[in-house]
């Protein structure tokens, strides 16, 4: 018997033993979905994107496109090497990974770009903002980028509207790509997206060009945050300071500090936030039986989030049954010393 | 009998009330929602709660497990395998009607012999197997960062999490069943007595 408990004993230790481990991510997934993450993936891989203008936005990456670039200046009559200004500079690889890798850079710019050197004047031309041509369209009607417009209106990023601050802020033309609606990685869609508000707020240079604040430590502001690590890798900065809208992808009313989400619970809890935020767009799958908020079990588990209903059935009958049976022995208990106190 | 060296008892009061605030800080945790939130402790005390308690126990438990190897304590929990089966039965069978019908002990405490076989298979269970894995599992949810991947397809944290409240629950059931138990003595509170004093009184006292 003793072997026989050291073996069990062994085993359930080598079970829980074996769960620690530092690689990977613990996605949960089914073989199909799998299957098709990996299709996709290799599709990706295999298939470059070729724009239809990409002989004439080579001329304009020739400069724009690195750190250094080198034009002749015709006054003195010699090759001049410079160094591109670091606004200015837009890296070919990301723009043709970026959503709009299928315009031309004339297409947003003015025509007159493609003369050099630039005309001064140029410098005055009105930069769109991102209503320009996603407003009043039928075809991005279903993103709602009016409404996203006007909770970004009541934003306290828009406070800093007049000194600069604009879309283009958090979500660079040049660059910028879907990545929580079309994640098949949610560990990199959470750094991607979380790097958005770091590229200001770890960067108090950046920052300060917008704000008189002083330099804010975030590590230190996010102190009373338990497990502070494996939050930031796994939650995205809006969850928390965010307020959540139904009608929209993702939401855009960055909230003041004092209005941030602290309560743990929020997250921490059957009907968790983080259902109609981090997880909107996968929470119609509900995969996993018996899991509450199963989904978010793909790539994460949230104490509190993540109850088993079955688990909790089968406890609170456990439960029961210890209390009826404590409870039986207890009549018996009393109808015996009772009945022996007759007798006496 | 003076059974309950001051060490054990320092030990079982420390544990006692360590497993206590980890049942409600624990509960606290896994059942609290919005609506709720402050409820028992709340969330955010629950959770500092939870972790302190914990590195208490483990403290404890080591001072534990070193106390049974230095002393005589760790041969009370020896179980043997001659007549194993038919003693549980024998034992359980005095619980669930001897007792009633005013039979003698069939394994009355004696300096050799401090718990029945039914204690003995249960105190193993619960100390041995449960109170290990449930403070591995612990670890591994406390530093989630070394814990993980998947296990078969499956994610390594709910494993363990899933590890963990189970063995919780069945340690929180073996709390009540033992805090019950203890009321079988000569009278209600002389067990109880017992390991407050250290001395145990049985019926032919």
């Amino acid at each position: 018997m003793k072997l026989f408990m050291f073996r069990i004993s062994i085993l359930l230790a080598l079970i829980s033993l074996f769960s620690f481990s530092s690689s990977g991510s613990p996605r949960f997934d089914t073989v199909s979905d799998t299957l098709k993450d990996t299709m996709k993936e290799t599709v990706k891989a295999t298939v470059v994107f070729v724009s239809p203008f990409a002989a004439a936005n080579d001329r304009c990456f020739k400069c724009h496109g690195q750190d250094k670039y080198t034009y002749t200046n015709e006054t003195i009559g010699r090759e001049i090497k410079d160094i591109m200004c670091s606004e200015r500079i837009i890296r070919k690889k990301e723009f043709y990974s970026s959503n709009h890798k299928s315009f031309g850079c004339t297409d947003c710019h003015s025509e007159e770009y493609t003369k050099f050197p630039h005309a001064g004047t140029l410098r005055m031309e009105q930069k769109y903002i991102c209503l320009d041509c996603h407003g009043g369209d039928a075809k991005f009607a279903k993103y709602h980028f009016e409404e996203i417009d006007s909770e970004y209106r009541k934003s306290t990023h828009f406070k800093m509207e007049n000194d600069g601050f604009s879309c283009w802020k958090c979500h660079n033309p040049h660059t910028y790509k879907i990545s929580v609606r079309n994640a098949t990685n949610l560990k990199e869609t959470i750094e991607y997206d979380n790097s958005i508000c770091l590229n200001c707020h770890s960067d108090y240079s950046r920052f300060q060009l917008l704000s008189d604040k002083a330099e804010i430590d975030l590590i230190k502001e996010h102190d009373w945050l338990p497990n502070q690590a494996s939050h930031f890798a796994n939650v995205r900065c809006i969850e928390c300071h965010t307020k959540i809208n139904n009608n929209i992808p993702v939401s855009h009313q960055i909230r003041p500090k004092a209005e941030a989400v602290r309560l743990c619970n929020e997250c921490h809890s059957q009907n968790s936030i983080l259902m109609a935020s981090l997880y909107k767009f996968e929470s119609k799958v509900q995969r996993r039986d018996g899991f509450f908020n199963g989904i978010i079990l793909n790539a994460s588990y949230v104490i509190g989030a993540n109850r088993n209903e079955y688990l909790n059935l089968i406890s609170l009958g456990i439960f029961l049954v210890v209390l009826i049976i404590i409870g039986v022995h207890i009549v018996f208990r009393i109808r015996n010393k009772s009945k022996t106190i007759k007798e006496k | 009998m003076y059974l309950y060296p001051k060490w054990i008892r320092i030990w079982h009061v420390i544990n006692a009330l360590v497993f206590l605030i980890l049942i409600v800080t624990g509960l606290s945790m896994q059942y609290t929602d919005k609506e709720n939130a402050t409820y028992v402790v709340g969330f955010a005390k629950a959770v500092r709660m939870h972790n302190f308690a914990a590195l208490i126990l483990v403290i404890n438990y080591i001072f534990f497990v070193c106390g049974n190897f230095l002393s005589k304590n760790g041969s009370y929990y020896r179980i043997s395998r001659k007549n194993f089966m038919p003693d549980l039965i024998r034992q359980y069978k005095f619980y669930s009607s001897g007792m009633f019908k005013g039979e003698k002990h069939p394994f009355p405490v004696t300096e050799e012999r401090k718990f029945n076989p039914l204690q003995k298979i249960t105190y193993v269970l619960a100390l041995y197997v449960a109170v290990p894995l449930l403070i591995i599992s612990g670890i591994g949810l406390l530093l989630p960062e070394i814990t993980i991947t998947t296990i078969f397809g499956i994610s390594g944290l709910i494993l363990t999490d899933i590890l963990h409240i189970t063995m919780g629950f069945f340690l929180s059931i073996f709390m009540i069943i033992h805090i019950y138990t203890c009321t079988l003595g000569h009278k209600p509170t002389s067990l109880f007595r017992g390991i407050i004093t250290g001395y145990h009184v049985s019926e032919d006292e």
